[in-house]
């Protein structure tokens, strides 16, 4: 914290450093003539060439940003991409578009899955029952006319079989093609994120700047950096880079030790 | 045996509510919040609680709280299913009286191992 206010510290433009300079032995020269007048117009010559250098460097910090927000769009593939995406106007607009896209996939990844395992049940249980059927023809248990049931049973069986196959093989192409939302809502998040560097990085000019014109207006702020997380047990959703921490558990076996430590 | 499903994302209620199927829950309702959730428990009709952590209003670890501190509901099983994966956090949920802590993402045998754990606990 220091070091880089430090290094602020002596950042001025060399320009309004030169003219700083030069106005100001002007000012000795005419307080020492004793033309206060002329003294007092040439400070306010300095307060106009601080304020304009002021005033420029904002102005330019506000242009990169307008530029990073504007630029921030989407090249969309195909014509249809292009009129989903150009609806969308800015980022938190993107965002909700990444969580619908994820969870419409979600959710007809779940349906499919849904109306795939009855079909594997029902298969499983008539499987069993031929099976079962099966042993005591084998075992010459089984009277002729049952016999025929069974004849006719295991003929349905096997065209319900290639039937729900097909489904099933549908079912899981479907599934299959429902993972496309990663190659857009990858595209969102990487634009987004794009943006955010963007602007973090236009906010850390702006904080360097803000110190030079602290520097040249003399400000002195006084900032508290106590400001700690309240209980250290606030939702923060899942922890990313978790190699190495110790703070954070691995997974679920960490978890377990943990409680049963705890007398759990 | 009835249970009530916390979370916010609609995608997680249903990925929960089809492993508690499978494993033989069938009578389960959902709430997307812990403001949401409370009265639905109030009613006294709940034997069972899963809930996440981190939501809108209010949030799992208040729930929990709200829970314990409602003479009807105090010793309603909570199981708490979140991403929250911070010792301090898995410490305060036990203090607060959680009967069982799932950090996603998880498996279905994990789910089903703390289920059986927490009905084990209440029957012995």
């Amino acid at each position: 914290m220091t070091d880089s206010k430090e290094k602020s510290r002596s950042k001025l433009d060399p320009e309004f450093e030169e003219q700083l300079r030069e106005k100001s032995a002007t000012l000795k020269d005419l307080v020492d003539a004793g033309d206060f007048p002329a003294a007092m117009r040439q400070i306010n010559d300095l307060c106009e060439v601080r304020d304009q250098s002021l005033y420029r460097e904002v102005g330019r910090l506000t242009r990169t940003l307008h530029e990073s927000i504007r630029n921030f769009h989407i090249d969309a593939h195909n014509l249809e991409q292009q009129a989903e995406l150009s609806k969308m106007a800015d980022a938190s607009d993107r965002l909700k578009y990444v969580i619908d896209m994820t969870g419409r996939s979600a959710n007809r990844t779940m349906d499919l899955v849904e109306a795939t395992m009855p079909l594997a049940t029902a298969l499983r249980e008539e499987a069993a029952a031929i099976s079962e059927d099966w042993q005591r023809l084998r075992r010459r248990e089984m009277e002729p006319a049952e016999f025929r049931e069974l004849y006719k049973r295991v003929d349905g069986f096997l065209g319900q079989l290639t039937t729900d196959a097909d489904t099933v093989y549908g079912n899981l192409s479907e599934i299959l093609l429902a993972q496309d939302y990663q190659d857009l809502t990858g595209q969102v998040i990487q634009r987004v994120t794009t943006l955010v560097r963007e602007v973090e990085d236009n906010l850390v000019q702006l904080v360097v700047m803000a110190s030079n014109v602290d520097n040249i207006t003399g400000t002195v702020h006084d900032i508290d950096n106590d400001n700690k997380d309240e209980d250290g047990i606030r939702a923060e959703g899942p922890q990313l880079h978790v190699e190495g921490r110790t703070d954070v558990v691995s997974g679920q076996d960490e978890v377990d030790d943990l409680l049963s430590s705890l007398g759990f | 045996m009835k249970i009530l499903i916390v979370d916010d994302f609609s995608t997680m209620r249903r990925i929960i509510k089809n492993l508690l199927r499978d494993l033989g829950f069938t009578n389960v309702d959902e709430a997307d919040d812990g403001n949401s959730a409370l009265p639905m428990l109030q009613t006294g009709k709940y034997d069972f609680l899963v809930t996440d952590w981190n939501m809108p209003g209010m949030t799992g670890i208040d729930l929990l709280k709200a829970v314990r501190a409602d003479n009807g509901l105090k010793s309603l099983p909570v199981l708490m299913v979140t991403a929250e994966a911070k010792r301090d956090q898995i410490v305060a949920a036990a203090q607060a009286g959680v009967n069982g802590y799932v950090v996603k993402p998880f498996t279905a045998a994990v789910l089903k191992e703390k289920i059986e754990k927490i009905f084990e606990r209440i029957q012995s």
